[in-house]
């Protein structure tokens, strides 16, 4: 481009600018600002029921060494620390580096276990976390791949000329048109240990020896929502990638079948790369989308420590602990996971897709 | 500045409108006959007073409520005048409550059962009114007692054994889906209150005393717990770590379990004309831990607040003194059996002749315990998942009750710093 701009583009830019204010300001009001003040947020102590000003606390949320930044007692001027090893509550000053007796508030004579006083903190150093970024990555992946496969699997077999084809792909759609709240509930019925149908089914066919509590056990519950996921998500895959199999040029596949191609090479080499770009909008549609998965876990398992999701983790710190300052920490993590697998996806995409060209 | 003065005036205006009659926006849930007993208490007290009552209806999971209310009230919206809160919730909404102490007749406040009023007073602040109560009660098949030759359980201890018994033989007899003892081990607040129940009945305390002191950790809550370990994958199915109400009277109200703790809702279900259960299914206190132990029922139930933000604060007291008045809750007792907050009513032969369930209830009610959430505040959630966690990892067999509780008094002395909420 070159330096100068003529007046008529610099009016026109400035037109451009003035018709796109309105949807911008939109954006500003319902995108930015609200993730802004939720990363903000993430840096204070707010709780949800202490209506005075929160206080800033740096990454205290995220990651901090030594006492607890929740346990800070303002009128004492210390921190509040509990010596587990030797039963003793005290008062900490971080400036003596001293510990006092919390009831009398006298020096404190006794012996003090400070490895396990001063600890990591913050949702960074916590298992809980770590454990529902693990339970969030496995069913995104297993889940997407498995949609992806079996979504293609479905399409190709949509893609050849049958009778009823219309009615057969309405029908398939039907998981995908059903909220995930109700289908989330009705499969959490179905799955249940004494009155669900899968026990009765499995029990009559002699796959399992006795009733199987589905969403009990930690081990089988991430599985069952990984299920569910399968079974309502795939139809939408499956349409996407149909969409994309109808745009293809019949030519090329005509041209094949004259050069007497194998049908499997044929998809390989040819169906699998032209529908490349459209597969890859769908995976990371669907990848988004799983990474923030929230309703299933919370509906369909126990919300035990070890069955958790990323957002469900952020949900109970904000709204049932009332901690809107960790909470928020928790929300900008969950932001920040979903960013690094989308750039991650972005990147490799891009690395596969260079030498094509 | 002219537009200030004309803001004034409008604002004086609509002042002097409200005298005369104001518009109040009620809150109060939809569950069953809620929504039509709310709406009839409502209109007869627009008849008598003139003022216009809004009714709205919050979602209908507890936890939903909440954080709708939360929203509100933090925005310090006058959009909601007087609402039905949780008995557990005083503690979290308080900050945006209005206190009630000076405003409503003591007379009144004293009549309510002294458990009751304890849960919504916090200091000399009364942050609600008790509406009706909730409390755990035990379900039992009094058709299979008789038949297997059994008495109702007063102790733990017992049902464990009767359940088994009982179990053992039903499942000899060909129903081999049977299961002794049904409730609620989902890692959630049902677990905490059904904890609660165990670890008070076998003279455990209450998690968090009165004055704040931590006191989970003791040998009786231990026992309890343990006990109640051995129940998962015995007398109780595997799946029950994953249950909820709905999910235990699914079980109880099919004919497959003996014995079911759950809230005094399941009674009237259970009896209704398509429960193959309904001439059997009978109801008691629930048991004690040991012929030391006192039975324990975990309260529950409904309170009308009024919101701090209210612009009519005087209409959405009278309203609340209303909606919570013996009468209308004599007349909810008959209409809907929501439980009155007055230990009076139960005295009344009449109303206990029109609502037989009270009759039963009044012996539960005398055996009540608070969750501690009057003292804990705003932390009351976070002590509850504390312990429902560590109940929940003692029921799993993934520790022994005593280490669990170790784990947890450790964990709320730190929440608290040492016990000072």
């Amino acid at each position: 481009m070159t330096g100068r701009t003529s007046p008529l583009a610099r009016r026109r830019a400035r037109a451009a600018w003035l018709f796109l204010a309105p949807v911008l300001a939109v954006l500003v009001l319902v995108a930015a600002w609200p993730l802004a003040a939720t990363i903000g947020l993430g840096f204070t102590d707010a709780r949800l029921d202490r209506p005075e000003a929160p206080r800033f606390v740096g990454l205290a949320n995220y990651a901090r060494f030594g006492p607890d930044a929740e346990s800070w007692d303002a009128e004492r001027q210390g921190y509040f620390v509990y010596d587990e090893a030797n039963d003793a509550m005290l008062l900490y000053r971080a400036a003596e580096d001293a510990f006092y007796d919390w009831d009398t508030g006298a020096p404190h004579a006794g012996p003090v276990d400070r490895a396990a006083l001063f600890q990591w903190h913050g949702i960074l150093t916590d298992p809980v976390w770590w454990r529902s970024v693990w339970n969030t990555a496995l069913f995104t992946v297993v889940s997407v791949g498995l949609e992806v496969a079996l979504g293609l699997v479905i399409a190709l077999a949509l893609h050849a000329h049958m009778p009823g084809r219309g009615l057969v792909r309405a029908a398939i759609l039907i998981p995908w048109a059903i909220p995930t709240v109700v289908s989330a509930q009705m499969w959490g019925w179905m799955l249940h240990d004494q009155v669900g149908v899968v026990n009765e089914i499995l029990l009559g066919l002699g796959l399992i020896g006795e009733r199987l509590a589905w969403t009990a056990d930690d081990a089988t519950a991430i599985w069952a929502v990984v299920a569910v996921d399968v079974w309502k998500t795939t139809p939408f895959m499956a349409l996407l990638l149909l969409a994309a199999l109808q745009m293809l040029p019949e030519e090329v596949f005509e041209a094949g079948r004259l050069d007497g191609v194998h049908p499997l090479k044929m998809f390989w080499r040819v169906t699998l790369p032209l529908i490349r770009p459209a597969l890859m909008v769908a995976v990371i549609f669907r990848l988004l989308d799983a990474l923030r998965v929230f309703d299933l876990f919370y509906l369909l398992t126990s919300n035990s420590d070890r069955t958790l999701a990323m957002s469900v983790y952020a949900r109970r710190e904000m709204i049932e602990f009332q901690d809107l300052g960790r909470g928020s920490a928790a929300a900008t993590l969950v932001f920040l996971v979903i960013a690094g697998f989308t750039a991650a996806y972005v990147a490799l995409g891009r690395m596969t897709l260079e030498p094509e060209r | 500045m002219h537009r200030f003065a004309y803001c004034l005036v409008t604002a004086a205006l609509a002042g002097a409108g409200q005298a005369a009659a104001a518009t109040l926006t009620l809150s109060c849930t939809a569950l069953g006959a809620e929504a039509d007993l709310c709406r009839e208490a409502a209109d007869r007290w627009s008849a008598e007073t003139g003022h216009t009552v809004e009714i709205v209806h919050p979602p209908q999971s507890a936890s939903e409520q909440l954080a709708l209310y939360q929203q509100l009230l933090a925005a310090e919206s006058p959009d909601i005048d007087v609402l039905q809160i949780d008995v557990i919730w005083p503690g979290i909404l308080g900050p945006h409550l209005l206190d009630l102490s000076g405003r409503v007749d003591p007379d009144i406040l004293s009549a309510h059962a002294p458990a009751l009023l304890a849960g919504v007073q916090r200091g000399d602040a009364v942050l609600a009114l008790p509406w009706f109560v909730d409390a755990g009660v035990l379900y039992y098949r009094a058709d299979l007692l008789d038949q297997h030759v059994y008495d109702v359980p007063s102790t733990w201890q017992e049902l464990t054994e009767t359940a088994a018994a009982i179990q053992e033989a039903e499942r000899a007899a060909g129903n081999d889906r049977f299961w002794g003892f049904v409730w609620q081990g989902r890692a959630y607040e049902g677990l905490t209150c059904n904890a609660l129940e165990w670890i008070a009945s076998f003279g455990g305390g209450t998690v968090v005393d009165a004055d704040g002191s931590i006191t989970l950790a003791n040998d009786a809550a231990a026992a309890a717990l343990d006990l109640a370990a051995s129940w998962v994958g015995t007398i109780s199915p595997p799946g029950v770590l994953n249950y909820t109400e709905e999910d235990a009277r699914a079980v109880f109200q099919s004919g497959d379990a003996l014995f079911m703790r759950n809230w005094p809702y399941a009674f009237a279900l259970a009896q209704g004309p398509d429960s193959p259960i309904a001439e059997g299914v009978a109801v008691a206190v629930l048991p004690a831990g040991g012929p030391d132990g006192n039975p324990a029922a975990t309260l529950g139930g409904g309170l009308i607040a009024v919101s701090r933000y209210s612009r009519h604060p005087d209409e959405a007291v009278a309203l609340a003194t209303f909606l919570t008045s013996p009468e209308e809750q004599r007349r909810r007792a008959i209409a809907g059996s929501y439980a009155p907050t007055y230990p009076d009513l139960y005295g009344d032969a009449e109303l206990v002749a029109a609502v037989p369930f009270l009759g039963l209830f009044g012996d539960t009610l005398a055996s009540v315990v608070a969750r501690p959430a009057a003292v804990t505040g705003g932390y009351y959630n976070e002590v509850s998942s504390i312990f429902y966690g560590a109940v929940h990892a003692v029921l799993s067999g993934a520790q022994s009750g005593q280490a669990a509780l170790a784990d947890a008094r450790a964990e709320l002395i730190r929440l608290s710093r040492g016990g000072s909420w």
